[in-house]
């Protein structure tokens, strides 16, 4: 029970890393994209692809966290002590970087919307970069199982770093994987080679970077770097592959299937660790899985509890990826009850102009039977 | 010792950390819980406000849903970023208490983890849908959102009434052994906290909407507008006031079964007896009471409808586990039961003109008390959970755990309280400017339809019309 529980809590670290991380990648590319004049069209692409999805894809790390504390209520408190610096600041990162995106839109002056988009793209590095160094604490065993105090030296190993920045690339390589894919599908040639060209070079310092991460492994924490190229040896292989592959559809032009594959090498890499330390729970301690705290009750129940969400929010989220795939979510007003008109003169028009189309009728349609059938569920549970 | 020296010590004093992390669950919660209270019920406000939209065609609910959602998507982004503040304070700020309970009280956070995502999807397509999905498609995605929020509400009170009355679990030696997660869920006091706080989210964002479109009305902006926008708020809030105070009372009786040291905090029982008055004010320092009201027998009426009634004191426990500032969970008590009666006045006010006269009432009193209801709704809720939460110390966990052995052992605590308030109130007046901005811009426009309106004097009737739409019929 606690290993299906392990896996589960390692499969929604998986989405959060996939989903969530290019959001926070999003952000990177957005600090990278030069002055207002130059940045707009990308900034335009990457707002527009992020802003109907981040915050649910932000409630994966909600999930994360809550399965943590309920299955494993020792090692959370564990890490939760000694690695409370790092932890704060990507709590921060996360705060500012919803703040910052949410504000960016709604401000019409130049000036202010510049600030608030500042704060979402440097924050957008923060979160990614501690989480990495929280990650690589864990995995060389720097979180003692009765952590008292917090520890500066737990995370701040060259390990840990490398993993941080490891992180910030991977969340980079996802984004601009992603991007380009979304920039063929509005057929934009523009941008489609502009975040081509960026997911190449994330991909080239990402795998750079696990490399390296690899070497200082296997000179610091030999144990660690063992397992990962024992047990785990496929899934490093498969985390390879995929980037290779990556590159290769990149410039073969299939963007699309590139973002599969993206997805997929950044899982093997997740699964890799997960498998490398499995079943012990604190590396160098005697926190395994199953003597983590909670009793089997509990996670029957959390057991349930996740089947339920498979069931209710897994349509759910494919309503919300279909909708947003077939550009039927925008932001802003206009339409058929316009009520702004033109909103201030500063602001760039985000999306080249389109007229107004009134809601088709199949795809609304579409999606007024989806949300009966989703409400009916509901009712009849 | 430099001032930076003893800073930094008493930063780094590991001593220290209990107080303020106490000061940090409290600023953080109550900071989140009034965007909880809107991201709960401001989606059914905006429903009702399309739903009046679509089936009356009205054109003027229909641009209030419209302009409410833009606004709810600011109000659900600072929601989201605060309530994750919490979930890392749950560890960050009491280790020991997750150590200890997170095999518990994780259960009910796990289902409003469910909720969330629901909330989420439904919100993203609901707020982002306007321009594409059809007028009732588009309606219909947006309940979801009513209902997760609702019971996403209640899971989180599962778990603060678990901590008042925690149950549904077997200790053995300091082991979680078993746990129920249905009696952990429907504990005892969740019976009364769950509809308590459901009812103050509707109040809070109900009487919020409203009181902006009596304050526009106060300074002369009377149309059909703000006339519709005050409804459509004020008529849910002010029929849900007697139902919560009902619950309200309900509560009080069973907190003075449950938790009678609470209880006696609240109503200055200092000693347990019979022909227990009532104390409405007054601040209790070193066994006096200064200044407020004494109520000869009515505290013993309300716990048991007869004087007789025995109603048990704090000198039932040793000091050490009395809560502190028993004089701040007095008044905190009465403030939430004043608020809340005139919250009650404002709305039988209105029913008993609308009776009389069908309209509502005139009077600029009125007016004024719309334009403050909604801040008299936050500061009912405030104060109620400054009763539940002061109330319940010195413990976490009821009976189990106290408050300072759940915190935290590192230091630090007041470096991390420092920046969260000043991030927080840069957020709140981040927030509140957004939102004025929207309003001002919303203004532009409206001024801007009037004027092109009035120039369109080929079509003199149409604008005859608008003019007298314009105004509220009296
Ligand atoms: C709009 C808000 C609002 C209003 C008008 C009232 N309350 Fe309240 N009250 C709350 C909002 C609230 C709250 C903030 O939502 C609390 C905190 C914990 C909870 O469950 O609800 C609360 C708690 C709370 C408690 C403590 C429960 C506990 O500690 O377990 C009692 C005894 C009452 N209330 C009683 C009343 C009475 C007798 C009212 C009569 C007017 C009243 N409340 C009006
Ligand atoms: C949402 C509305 C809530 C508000 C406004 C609120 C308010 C407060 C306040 C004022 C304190 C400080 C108590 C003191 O100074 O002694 C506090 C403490 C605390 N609250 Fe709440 N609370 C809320 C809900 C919750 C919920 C739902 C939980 C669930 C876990 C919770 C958990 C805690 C904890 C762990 C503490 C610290 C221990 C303590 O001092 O009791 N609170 N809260
Ligand atoms: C009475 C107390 C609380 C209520 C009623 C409440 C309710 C809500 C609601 C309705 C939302 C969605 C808000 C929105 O998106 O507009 C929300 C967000 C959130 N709340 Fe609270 N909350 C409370 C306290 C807490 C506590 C104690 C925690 C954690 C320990 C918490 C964690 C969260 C989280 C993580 C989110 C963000 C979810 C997201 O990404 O959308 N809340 N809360």
């Amino acid at each position: 029970m606690a290993t299906l529980i392990g896996a589960i809590l390692l499969a929604s670290i998986t989405l959060y890393a996939v989903l969530g991380g290019a959001d926070f990648g999003g952000g990177l590319w957005d600090l990278l994209a030069g002055t207002t004049a130059r940045g707009r069209m990308p900034r335009a692409l990457i707002d527009e692809s992020i802003t109907p999805v981040w915050e649910t894809n932000h409630v994966w790390l909600i999930f994360d966290l809550v399965i943590f504390w309920t299955a494993f209520p020792h090692a959370f408190a564990a890490v939760m002590t000694a690695l409370a610096l790092p932890l704060w600041l990507a709590l921060g990162g996360i705060v500012l970087r919803g703040a910052g995106f949410a504000f960016r839109k709604e401000i019409t002056r130049l000036s202010l919307q510049r600030a608030a988009g500042a704060t979402f793209a440097f924050s957008s590095l923060l979160t990614p970069f501690f989480m990495g160094t929280v990650i690589g604490a864990i995995a060389t065993g720097r979180v003692p199982a009765d952590a008292t105090h917090a520890s500066l030296s737990a995370w701040t190993s060259p390990t840990s770093v490398l993993i941080g920045f490891l992180f910030v690339s991977a969340c980079g390589y996802l984004a601009a994987v992603y991007l380009a894919g979304e920039a063929e599908r509005r057929s934009d040639r523009c941008l489609q080679t502009y975040f081509t060209r960026r997911a190449q070079a994330a991909a080239v310092v990402a795998g750079a970077l696990s490399l390296a991460a690899l070497v200082e492994l296997h000179g610091s924490n030999r144990a660690m770097f063992d397992r990962l190229t024992g047990r785990s040896l496929s899934l490093v292989i498969l985390a390879g592959v995929c980037g290779l592959g990556v590159l290769a559809l990149l410039a073969t032009g299939r963007r699309i299937v590139a973002r599969v594959v993206a997805a997929l090498g950044v899982a093997a890499v997740v699964w890799g660790w997960g498998v490398a330390q499995y079943p012990v729970l604190l590396p160098g301690t005697s926190v395994t899985l199953t003597n983590a705290g909670a009793p089997n009750s509990t996670l029957i129940a959390l057991v349930a509890l996740v089947v339920l969400v498979a069931v209710l929010v897994g349509p759910s989220l494919v309503l919300l990826f279909t909708l947003q795939g077939r550009r039927l979510l925008e932001a802003g007003e206009g339409g058929p009850w316009s009520v702004n008109g033109p909103t201030g003169q500063t602001q760039p028009p985000r999306t080249p102009l389109q007229p107004p189309r009134p809601a088709g009728k199949p795809p609304g349609l579409l999606a007024l039977v989806a949300v009966a059938a989703l409400v009916r569920r509901r009712q009849r549970r | 010792m430099t001032p930076v020296q003893a800073v930094t010590a008493l930063a780094a004093s590991p001593l220290s950390a209990e107080v303020p992390a106490r000061a940090q669950m409290a600023t953080t919660l109550g900071f989140h819980i009034i965007l909880a209270c809107l991201g709960i019920a401001l989606p059914t406000i905006v429903l009702i406000a399309e739903f009046v939209g679509l089936r009356r065609s009205n054109p003027v609910a229909m641009k209030l849903a419209r302009r409410w959602s833009q606004a709810m998507g600011v109000l659900v982004a600072v929601g989201a970023v605060t309530g994750t503040v919490l979930s890392f304070e749950m560890g960050l700020l009491w280790p020991t208490l997750m150590r200890q309970y997170g095999e518990v009280l994780g259960l009910p956070f796990g289902i409003e983890g469910l909720f969330f995502f629901l909330e989420a999807i439904f919100t993203a397509i609901y707020l982002y849908g306007w321009r594409r999905l059809s007028g009732w498609a588009h309606w219909w995605s947006g309940v979801p959102i009513a209902i997760s929020g609702i019971f996403g509400a209640m899971s989180v009170i599962a778990v603060n009434s678990w901590m008042n009355q925690p149950g549904g679990f077997t200790e053995r030696g300091g082991r979680i052994v078993s746990v129920n997660p249905w009696q952990v869920y429907f504990n005892h006091a969740a019976t009364y906290e769950m509809p308590h706080m459901v009812l103050a989210a509707y109040m809070v964002t109900g009487f919020v909407v409203a009181g902006i479109y009596a304050a526009g009305i106060l300074r002369g902006r009377r149309d059909r507008y703000h006339y519709t926008g005050f409804a459509i708020g004020f008529v849910p809030a002010a029929i849900l006031t007697p139902f919560q105070i009902f619950i309200g009372d309900t509560a009080a009786r069973a907190v003075a079964q449950d938790q009678p040291v609470k209880f006696a905090a609240m109503e200055y029982v200092t000693q347990t007896s019979r022909k227990v008055p009532e104390w409405l004010g007054g601040v209790y320092v070193n066994g006096h009471i200064y200044g407020g009201l004494k109520i000869p027998y009515m505290d013993s009426l309300l716990v048991g409808f007869s004087p007789n009634t025995e109603v048990i004191g704090w000198d039932s426990v040793p000091a050490a586990e009395r809560p502190p500032v028993v004089w701040l969970i007095h008044l905190c008590f009465d403030v939430m039961v004043g608020l809340g009666f005139l919250l009650l006045l404002a709305g039988l006010w209105a029913a008993y003109t609308w009776w009389r006269k069908r309209r509502l009432p005139s009077q600029r009193l009125f007016w004024l008390l719309g334009a403050v209801s909604g801040l008299a709704a936050i500061g009912a809720m405030e104060c109620g959970w400054v009763v539940t939460e002061v109330g319940r110390q010195p413990w976490v966990v009821y009976r189990r755990l106290t408050t300072t052995d759940a915190a935290t052992t590192n230091g630090g605590v007041l470096t991390s309280l420092s920046l969260i308030i000043v991030v927080y109130a840069l957020l709140a007046v981040a927030t509140i400017l957004i939102l004025r901005m929207l309003a001002r811009r919303w203004r532009r426009s409206d001024l801007r339809e009037a004027t092109v309106l009035d120039g369109a004097a080929a079509r003199p009737q149409e604008q005859a019309a608008t003019r007298a739409g314009a105004r509220w019929p009296r």
